[in-house]
């Protein structure tokens, strides 16, 4: 159980999603960075699925009534329980009528607030998470919104803190050109690939809008609209990027340059308004599989 | 199937030639999914599939996607929906005056088409229904309004829908229905699933 004092810009109860849902018209979203929310959860012995609150900028004063195990991850902010300082990454024990302020981000947006046992409000469609876009799932929460913490949880892991993550000032995120590069001049993905793109403050869970030199089409009749996917960089007629974040919508209507590569895709969810973004064409690998049998197969 | 499209690390665009063949082929995987299918958005030319690349490769999908697009494939009996229109939307002259028909005759022609539901999108149990007489064919509003009430029965390009949920839009605005569009209570959630047939059948209130 939690109660919150103050909420903090945006707050929102977010799990991995609603996968499955897209030819309903219902996106995916879930929470903007999934490694993040992935850590909170492991670091209070929850599966990684459970739902826990994602800040945007922080802002957060929680009460807890009864005793709780939380742990902070995401953009590191300044925290104290009681007044007493707490560090992020790791897990942290409240005492029953304890007090969590969390403050403003030193880096980076989205900060993750996990509770052992997770944010037990009802689900909608296989997920808890907060879709801002559609508008299914909780609400945003405001003061003295109270929620239920779920009494599934499994062994606790045996670390006090996790690696913290590093989040740089000019993060590079790789991107794989397509579906639509061919819409575009000979240029334009060179130019997305050598400029420094500033992130707007006309930017949420949607999207972040970016603004930079302009990306320009040859082929410019309409496009008929088609499915969108997390991390798409879709260029509006004014040529400025707008890349698709958790909540964007299921399909869009303007030509899509470039995907950002799936493991940039939380780094791409904690750019800040004011920040400037550089893109990459070359390739982010996945791990191989199976390292040995790769390793073997060499003559 | 006309291209396989690379829209990032884990999804694929399918360019298909006709908004039928989307339909099918979208019915298809939809009744047999393939392995490693994590979402489907069928849209007006492409059909869009994510994947998990643990579970499947590009490869193994192109070689699935090359084996049913040759095939016709239709559900044996698709869903019927019936949906109620009070004929009374704000727009209905001016809709009358760009089409240079009589408002009776929009009614009777938007009344008269038989629709399929080609996808979804914009809103959840927003649907776009292909089958608009072409004669009400329409670009959107310069303006979009800032609220459409929930209900309104709408036509825009070469789509008919309804707005399920008070949200911004640009569709031309002819009437209301009180068919719920949209209930998480139901499975599935959405009145208009993607291949589904629609009649409009007006009423007086």
């Amino acid at each position: 159980m939690m109660e919150i004092l103050r909420p903090g810009p945006l707050t929102t109860v977010q799990d991995l999603g609603r996968p499955g849902h897209a030819a309903l018209g219902v996106g995916t979203g879930g929470a903007a960075d999934r490694g993040s929310l992935r850590l909170a959860n492991r670091l209070v012995g929850n599966a990684e699925s459970a739902a826990a609150l994602e800040m945007t900028c922080g802002g957060l004063t929680v009460r807890f009534p009864v005793p709780t195990t939380l742990a902070l991850t995401g953009a590191p902010c300044p925290a104290t329980l009681d007044g007493r300082q707490i560090g992020m990454n790791g897990p942290v024990h409240a005492a029953a009528g304890q007090e969590l302020t969390v403050g403003f981000p030193s880096r980076a947006l989205r900060t993750y607030l996990a509770v052992r046992g997770g944010i037990d409000v009802p689900p909608v469609l296989g997920s808890r998470s907060t879709d801002t876009l559609s508008g299914i799932g909780p609400t945003p929460l405001d003061v003295s919104t109270h929620l239920a913490t779920g009494t599934a949880a499994l062994r606790f892991p045996p670390i006090d803190f996790a690696p913290r993550r590093e989040f740089q000032d000019q993060p590079v995120l790789h991107i794989v050109p397509g579906p639509r590069n061919d819409w575009f001049t000979s240029e334009a993905l060179t130019t997305l690939c050598t400029s420094a793109y500033e992130v707007t403050s006309d930017s949420n869970r949607v999207g972040a809008r970016l603004a930079g030199p302009p990306l320009d089409r040859t082929i410019r009749h309409e496009l008929p609209p088609e499915g969108m996917v997390r991390g798409a960089l879709q260029i509006p007629p004014n040529g400025q990027p707008v890349l698709f974040l958790a909540d964007h919508p299921v399909t869009g209507g303007y030509p899509v340059i470039a995907v950002v590569h799936e493991a940039d895709l939380d780094q791409a969810a904690q750019l800040r308004p004011g920040q400037t973004v550089r893109f990459h064409t070359s390739p982010r690998r996945r791990p191989p599989r199976n390292r040995r049998a790769q390793l073997s197969a060499k003559p | 199937m006309r291209a396989l499209l690379t829209a990032g690390s884990r999804a694929v665009l399918v360019e298909l030639d006709t908004l039928e063949e989307v339909i099918q082929v979208h019915e298809s995987l939809r009744l047999d999914r393939p392995v490693g299918c994590v979402d489907l958005v069928p849209a007006a030319r492409t059909l869009l599939i994510s994947f998990d690349p643990d579970r499947t490769t590009r490869k193994a999908l192109a070689d699935d996607l090359s084996s049913r697009t040759g095939a016709t494939h239709r559900s044996p009996q698709p869903r019927v929906v019936e949906i109620p229109v009070v004929y009374d939307g704000t727009d209905l002259a001016e809709v009358a005056r760009l089409s240079g028909l009589t408002v009776g005759e929009v009614v009777r022609r938007h009344g008269t088409a038989r629709y399929t539901v080609a996808f979804c999108g914009f809103a959840p149990g927003f649907a776009y229904l292909s089958g608009l007489d072409p004669a009400l064919h329409l670009p959107r509003r310069p303006v979009p309004r800032t609220r459409v009430a929930p209900g309104s029965v709408a036509i825009a390009d070469q789509f008919a829908s309804v707005y399920p949920r008070a949200s911004p839009g640009g569709w031309h605005l002819l009437g209301r229905t009180s068919a719920e569009l949209w209930s998480i209570e139901r499975q599935p959630p959405s009145l208009l699933t993607p291949g589904t047939q629609v009649r409009f059948i007006q009423v007086t209130s």
